[in-house]
């Protein structure tokens, strides 16, 4: 979450004091990630080193100090609005990495490490689910948020759902046969972060 | 109380070398107000549990109990009779009779089971009304869209005074949203004190249960505890 984008979208709308952008920004958020106060005014100062935003100058740093966004302030959230984010190397998974090591440890049930896996995503998603029932018809920021988790969640339990019929497939094919080497990864897969 | 029980149910079909277990010893409880959701890949026994629990099939071994009462010591007329009184089913494709109204598609089961005609379409017509179709209920079925049409088959299904409503992948074919809506108006219907069952693959649509039993080549092999609540979610450890 970029807290310097989301404080420019904030004062795109006008200017605003500190306390009430930390305020907004929490509001905005459905409260899903606090943010300490250090952070916006650290934020703000940095911003307006950059330009992209003037405060009123007036009072010192702090909740009464007042700001406002530069036309410099606008064409850099307008550019980031645009800009996708990196999806295009795989992320280092853990729970593709815990699946493939459960395929080559002796004595270990891969169904049994994948079902604990699922059970533990069924279980947060219900909680989110739950959230979504009380609480999302009353704000629509919220309701994305938690729709987000959601899908995000699911596509997981999907794949553990679509890499158990393969592993069933491919041992009903080899049956009788020796397992075959490690596993071929293509170079990219892992490199993020 | 125990709304739904099954006690060690397998199912076999076929014989000999074409044997196939479908259910190998479940056992299962749902209470009243309980929305509980089965979840399988396809093949996983999922639909035949469903059809067993709602007495549209008989297992091989074990013993189902509805309300209390074992559907192994009922006649066929008394079997047909809890149907139409006590479960309401949703299927995936709705299953709505195309030369009835929406209203008399949902006034039916009461009118079956003896109900006087103009009761059960006050009783359907109300049963409509709840689920935001009042203006829709001259409709026929083809004149409703998927989402409308899978809304009367829940008002079908929990028409009269149902206390147990089995559900097979209940929003099929149903863009989110819709699913959504038909998940909310499963679970209000668990909030009046009907016991639930939802059969189906989607975890999306599981989440809406309060627990979550996961079944794999007949058997149960798994189920999540409940839920803590909405409040550890929004802890602070969970901020970035």
């Amino acid at each position: 979450m970029s807290v310097r984008h989301a404080l420019l979208a904030l004062l795109s709308e006008g200017p605003k004091y500190g306390l009430q952008l930390r305020q907004e920004f929490e509001a905005r958020t459905g409260e899903v990630w606090p943010l300490n106060v250090g952070q916006v005014y650290t934020t703000l100062q940095r911003l307006e080193r950059d330009g992209l935003v003037v405060s009123d100058g007036t009072s010192e740093d702090g909740p009464q100090k007042g700001f406002r966004i530069t036309p410099e302030g606008v064409e850099e959230l307008a550019g980031w609005l645009r800009t996708p984010p990196d999806l295009s190397s795989p992320p280092r998974d853990e729970l593709v990495i815990k699946v493939l090591i459960a395929l080559r440890v002796p004595g270990v049930d891969v169904h049994e490490v994948m079902q604990v896996h699922r059970r533990y995503l069924v279980e947060l998603m219900q909680e989110w689910t739950r959230l979504k029932e009380y609480a999302a018809d009353r704000d629509l920021g919220f309701a994305l948020v938690v729709d987000a988790e959601l899908f995000r969640l699911d596509a997981v339990i999907r794949w553990l759902d679509a890499a158990e019929g393969r592993i069933k497939r491919a041992a009903f094919n080899s049956a009788g046969s020796a397992p075959s080497g490690l596993p071929k990864l293509p170079k990219k897969v892992g490199v993020r972060r | 109380m125990t709304t739904l029980e099954l006690r060690d149910v397998s199912k076999v079909f076929g014989e000999g070398p074409t044997e196939v277990d479908a259910l190998r010893d479940v056992s299962l409880s749902v209470d009243g107000g309980e929305l509980v959701a089965v979840m399988g890949p396809s093949g996983s026994g999922k639909s035949t549990l469903l059809t067993i629990a709602g007495s549209l099939e008989q297992p091989t071994r074990g013993e189902v109990l509805v309300l209390g009462a074992a559907l192994s010591g009922m006649s066929r007329n008394e079997r047909a009779s809890l149907r139409r009184r006590s479960i309401g089913y949703v299927f995936q494709d709705f299953n709505l009779l195309a030369g009835l109204t929406a209203a008399e598609n949902v006034s039916l089961p009461l009118e079956l089971d003896g109900t006087p005609a103009k009761e059960a379409r006050v009783a359907g017509l109300a049963a409509l009304e709840e689920l935001g179709l009042g203006d829709r209920s001259s409709r026929f079925p083809d004149e409703l869209s998927g989402g409308e049409r899978q809304r009367v088959a829940i008002a079908r299904a929990v028409v009269g005074d149902r206390r147990l409503l089995l559900a097979d992948e209940p929003s099929g074919a149903l863009d989110s949203a819709n699913g959504e809506a038909v998940m909310r108006l499963i679970r209000a219907a668990c909030q009046r004190g009907v016991a639930g069952v939802v059969v189906t693959h989607d975890a999306q649509l599981a989440s809406w249960a309060d627990r979550v039993v996961f079944l794999r080549d007949g058997r149960v092999v798994d189920q999540t505890a409940r839920p803590p609540g909405p409040e550890s979610l929004l802890a602070p450890s969970q901020s970035s």
